[in-house]
């Protein structure tokens, strides 16, 4: 026997060999196994659908706890394609009454890219969203002869009253942009849009729930994780109290038919709401189920704009609504007493310029050109401002510039705040801004008068107006004005609860809120005397480039205890006294003492039955 | 021969160590099995029709197998060594006309209820085959060429046949025969050049992205391997320490030269200067034979000449020669390329299952990714995914040092074998065993290219369990009678 011990030793290099080979590998599992989480993570995603529970969307009531909003179950077939086997489409087609065309192009335009860029044959796909009861109880029944389809139930919003689709909003699908922002959303979820639905997301949608779900690697489903023992439930979304009272609102929708325009009433002692009409409106209903995608591609294309929230977006000129603010501003400023007149030549004449208004009393104070809407006074009153007060000013810019910041104050120019997600500013200009037009230096209080009542360059939001006369009722303060009044379970935001005072003395406010009380016992409102309820108001009656003038009007009640404050804007309808008035003291009658009398009649009548678009700037119908 | 070859003495003298390694390899591999076709609506063992179920009806026939072989003569092995291997290759052959297509491989003849794959048993009698060559009379492998040429002819034959049944992994397992060559007498050169060409392979092959000098960063290193392989070379292989220093001087030099002109903005053209700085380096070599053996030296610029060519043709050969599959899976396994839903789906799936498993596992039965069917193949080729999963790292370290012990048993088995006979076939043992354990676990752990052979023991499968148990058995037939040869 021949041994060959140099040969021998090579059982080393062979068994060394294996040896490192084993090493290896166990510091690779060591890796893979134990220092490595990522691979759990896989495993998890592989093995485990997650199914998941949409929660109960939360409900919204008015602030008389009436139901507005409410959920109602949908269904929605769904298909992951690549699980799709062979089936019987005659069948599937007569189960969802669908006739073979309408089958063969939702499967087309589902796979087309263009109209479906998240396709893929490996994730649910929709095929038809929201069938009926009817057709979920046939479908649901002979669904296992359709292997790859499932039904996901989806909640869908109905609404008590066709009122209010401004404030409240509606609910559609989320946006790629929305999932790439939220982790939340996954595609095929629903969020709120516009309106309240929109700015309470976050509270109404609830926590979504999640069923682990067994999954092979073909997709079928093989029962529950663990029972169920790691599912999580889903949470509702959180009720929402409006400040809205659903029946001024319906009514304010009723007084406005037939007009172009908007109603803010607000309740001054707390800044909440009470009604936000911007007319045309529409039924909120139409944004809701399979046709909310004609239905908001025409009214996204509506003549009237429909969509248009003018009551938070529109820009208006406040006309003399502007003028209450006016005298304020010139009393905090000292350029006026209360016993400072005017001369009113029907109208404002000075350097060839004027201004036109109508028959009363001159000279005039304050108060009582509150009441008879002197055009007069104002210009002078800003002319003194501007023009007349070099010494403590400097210049008439900076003059002007003062005048801006106390508009400011009472909410003018800038967005206010409110709990809604379109807002208008408004425009007040700065001194900057007619520098540019005139340039530096070489504009005065002539040059820009008619801004004195509240036209020319001004512009507001009825919010922003019937924000100023709940702060004329508060006598110098005013709360953000607000739609949601509570949150279920939820502390109010501190924003909507804050006082907020303006940069002019109370005791100013109590002299204005005098002479808009006059207007009504006396003045431009008198149509909106009630009885045993001091109302206060002013008219406004706004030219403007569309046609016939805008008929505005703001005003509050009681005189000595708000508890309305109100501001109605009608376009193209002419004086404020002819539609605004009437439209804003049938406002406050109804809402303080729930009707209207029966000597004021005529008048809910004649609003109910007019119609004013004929005269507006839009002229085609 | 007084000695009465008692089947008493036989299982007195029977390595029972390598047999309880055997018995628990076997179990694991029935249990893992068992876990990895488990189905949570159809539960039960013994049912013949799941595969768990088959397999136990495979293993208790391999227990009986294995006890055959214990009470057969040993001598029977060393004498009809050529006719059983002849028999192997002749049913290679028929199997290429007679197999149904199944998947794309010819390799399964099918009988009745049974079908079976004869490249599985030929490796046993290529086994056998090899051991009676090296123990023909006055036979030593490097003392002629015609050694060489039949030995690779035993093992080259089955090779061709099982390729022509397109069983690319199985054939691919001869290979590991060269480890028994090498034990023989074989040069380590051989060895040592086919480990070059691997890492001169993947090198190149996977460090492609990035450009040095003008040349992609894996050619360069490699190139500083060839340059530090020929300085090894000179230095140990003629034993020219000098020569070598003043080779290593001049390529350390020309390249630090590289560097620095590279620092101040000249770009060196990397080809033009490798190949400079090579063949200046061999040209110093080749001047040394005047003055030195010359054999030495002249084998070691031939290698250098051929691993540049070789490096050059590599690219060429991966894009132009190897089947897209191909380049793809081992591009999967080189990490260049994650092709999650083809060729790296098998890989990725199988990194997940084992990934998931952690220190402990999930348990038995609890493994989702196996269970859920995510692993393809995961009873046969990846069954030890589902150790992975379920028993974990400490599992699955288990399998790997159980395998470890029993590779060096045989190892240390062949190495007590008085005759030649007995040791070649046992390294033939040992070599199948290392083979199909570092290409499968390394192909489930993704540092392989995905090659279908099967876990010895664990896949499913009777004719790989079979030829396994035959492998080893006989070998432990002939250990068992290791002392009757010292009475002759």
């Amino acid at each position: 026997m021949r041994k060959d011990y140099k040969l021998e030793k090579r059982k080393y290099v062979i068994g060394g060999f294996i040896v490192l080979i084993v090493l290896i590998y166990i510091v690779r599992l060591f890796n893979l196994q134990v220092m490595d989480s990522r691979y759990k993570e896989f495993a998890d995603s592989n093995a485990f659908m997650r199914k998941t529970l949409y929660p109960s969307r939360g409900m919204i009531r008015d602030r008389n706890d009436q139901l507005v909003v409410y959920n109602q179950p949908a269904y929605d077939v769904m298909l992951i394609p690549r699980n799709v086997v062979e089936f019987d489409t005659a069948d599937f087609c007569r189960t969802l009454e669908i006739t073979r065309e309408q089958f063969d192009k939702r499967m087309r335009d589902m796979k087309d890219k263009r109209l479906n860029p998240g396709y893929s044959a490996y994730t649910p796909q929709k095929f038809i969203t929201q069938i009926s009861a009817q057709d979920y109880g046939r479908l649901a029944e002979k669904l296992y002869r359709f292997p790859g389809f499932f039904i996901q139930q989806r909640i869908l919003r109905q609404y008590t009253r066709p009122v209010a689709a401004n404030v409240l909003g509606n609910i559609r699908e989320v946006s790629q942009k929305e999932i790439d922002k939220d982790e939340y959303y996954n595609r095929g979820d629903y969020c709120g849009d516009l309106g309240v639905e929109k700015s309470y997301e976050n509270y109404l949608r609830g926590v979504k729930g999640v069923e682990i779900l067994m999954r092979d690697a073909y997709g079928r489903i093989q029962g529950k994780y663990e029972n169920g023992a790691f599912d999580q439930a889903p949470v509702s979304g959180l009720d929402l109290k409006l400040s809205l009272d659903i029946d001024l609102q319906e009514y304010g929708e009723k007084l406005m038919a037939n007009k172009i325009g908007a109603i803010v009433a607000i309740e001054p002692s707390t800044g909440e709401i009470l009604a936000m009409v911007s007319s045309p409106t529409y039924d909120p209903r139409l944004l809701v189920g399979r046709d909310r995608g004609k239905n908001y591609a025409e009214l996204k294309n509506d003549f009237y704009n429909r969509l248009f929230d003018r009551a938070l977006m529109g820009a208006y000129p406040p006309g003399s609504t502007f003028k209450p603010s006016q005298g304020l501003i010139l009393r905090q400023e000292d350029i006026i007493t209360l016993n400072t007149a005017f001369p009113c030549y029907h109208g404002f004449i000075s350097g060839g310029l004027r201004v036109g208004c109508h028959g009363h009393a001159s000279p005039i104070t304050l108060k009582p050109a509150l009441q008879t809407s002197c055009n007069a006074f104002f210009c002078w009153g800003l002319k003194a401002m501007l023009d007349g007060k070099r010494a403590k000013y400097g210049s008439v810019a900076d003059a002007f510039e003062t005048w801006k910041l106390h508009l400011v104050s009472l909410g003018y120019g800038y967005k206010l705040g409110v709990d809604l997600p379109t807002e208008g500013r408004g425009f007040i200009p700065n001194a900057k801004f007619y520098n540019k037009i005139y340039g530096e230096n070489h504009w005065s209080a002539n040059t820009i008068i008619s801004i004195a009542i509240g036209q020319g360059e001004i512009l507001a939001t009825p919010l922003q107006i019937a924000n100023l006369c709940a702060t004329i009722a508060n006598r110098g303060w005013f709360i953000t004005p607000h739609v949601v009044k509570e949150i279920q379970d939820t502390v109010m935001p501190a924003a909507l609860l804050e006082k907020r005072y303006p940069t002019i003395d109370r005791q100013h406010f109590e002299d204005v809120a005098e002479g808009m009380r006059m207007a009504v016992t006396g003045g431009t409102c008198r149509l909106a005397a009630l009885k045993d309820i001091e109302v206060c108001g002013k008219t406004g009656t706004a030219q403007n480039p569309h046609g016939k003038d805008h008929s505005a009007f703001i005003g509050f009640a009681p005189y000595n205890d708000p508890k309305i404050a109100i501001c109605v804007y009608v376009e193209n309808a002419g004086f404020g006294a002819t539609y605004g008035v009437p439209i804003g003291s049938l406002m406050m009658e109804k809402y303080l003492t729930g009707q209207i009398s029966p000597e004021r009649q005529y008048l809910e009548d004649r609003m109910l039955n007019s119609n004013t678009i004929i005269s507006s700037g839009v002229k085609k119908h | 021969m007084e000695s009465r070859n008692t089947n008493s003495s036989v299982f007195r003298n029977l390595d029972w160590f390598t047999v309880v390694v055997y018995v628990l390899l076997v179990l694991a591999g029935a249990v893992s099995i068992y876990a990895a076709s488990y189905d949570f609506d159809n539960a039960s063992i013994l049912s013949f029709d799941e595969f768990s179920g088959k397999q136990l009806r495979w293993i208790g026939l391999s227990f009986v197998a294995g006890f055959v072989i214990m009470l057969i003569d040993f001598r029977v092995y060393e004498a009809y060594a050529y006719p059983i291997y002849i028999v192997l290759i002749l049913l290679l052959i028929v199997t290429i006309f007679v197999a149904p297509d199944i998947k794309g491989s010819r390799s399964w003849l099918v009988m009745g209820p049974m079908s079976l794959q004869p490249a599985e048993f030929a490796k046993f009698a290529t086994a056998l085959a090899l051991a009676k060559l090296f123990s023909s009379y006055n036979f030593v492998l490097n003392s002629k060429a015609s050694n060489y040429a039949k030995a690779l002819l035993i093992i080259f034959l089955p090779v061709v046949l099982i390729l022509a049944q397109k069983e690319t992994g199985s054939a691919l397992a001869y290979m590991a025969l060269f480890f028994v060559l090498y034990r023989e007498g074989m040069s380590g050169l051989v060895l040592t050049a086919a480990l070059c060409m691997v890492v001169f392979f993947v090198t190149t092959v996977k460090y492609t992205e990035t450009m040095v000098f003008g040349i992609p960063s894996g050619e360069l290193a490699v190139f500083f391997m060839i340059e530090a392989l020929t300085v090894a070379l000179i230095w140990i292989y003629c034993k020219l320490p000098s020569v070598a220093q003043i080779l290593l001087l001049w390529f350390l030099g020309t390249g630090v030269l590289a560097w620095v002109l590279g620092l101040f903005g000249i770009e060196v053209p990397g080809l033009i200067y490798f190949l400079s700085a090579i063949g200046i380096g061999l040209v110093y070599c080749l001047i040394n034979c005047m003055r030195h053996p010359a054999r030495p030296i002249l084998l070691t610029v031939a290698a250098a000449v051929f691993a540049v060519g070789f490096l050059f043709s590599v690219n060429k050969v991966f894009n132009d020669v190897l089947q897209p599959h191909q380049q793809m899976r081992i591009k999967v396994s080189l990490g260049i390329e994650d092709d999650l839903r083809g060729a790296g789906y098998n890989v990725n799936q199988s990194k997940i299952a084992i990934g998931s498993g952690g220190v402990t596992g999930k348990g038995f039965l609890n493994g989702t990714q196996t269970k859920l069917k995510y692993v393809p193949e995961q009873h046969t080729d990846f069954i030890f995914c589902t150790i992975g999963e379920e028993e974990g790292f400490l599992g699955s370290t288990a399998v790997l040092l159980l395998f470890l012990i029993l590779i060096l048993r045989v190892l240390s088995i062949a190495e007590r074998q008085p005759t030649t006979f007995g040791r070649v076939y046992a390294y033939c043992v040992a070599s199948y065993f290392i083979f199909h354990l570092a290409i499968n676990i390394g192909m489930v752990i993704g540092l392989c290219p995905v090659i279908g052979i099967p876990l010895p023991f664990f896949s499913y499968g009777g004719s790989s369990l079979w030829g396994f148990t035959f492998l080893l058995f006989i070998m432990l037939r002939i250990d068992a009678s290791r002392r009757e040869h010292l009475s002759y």
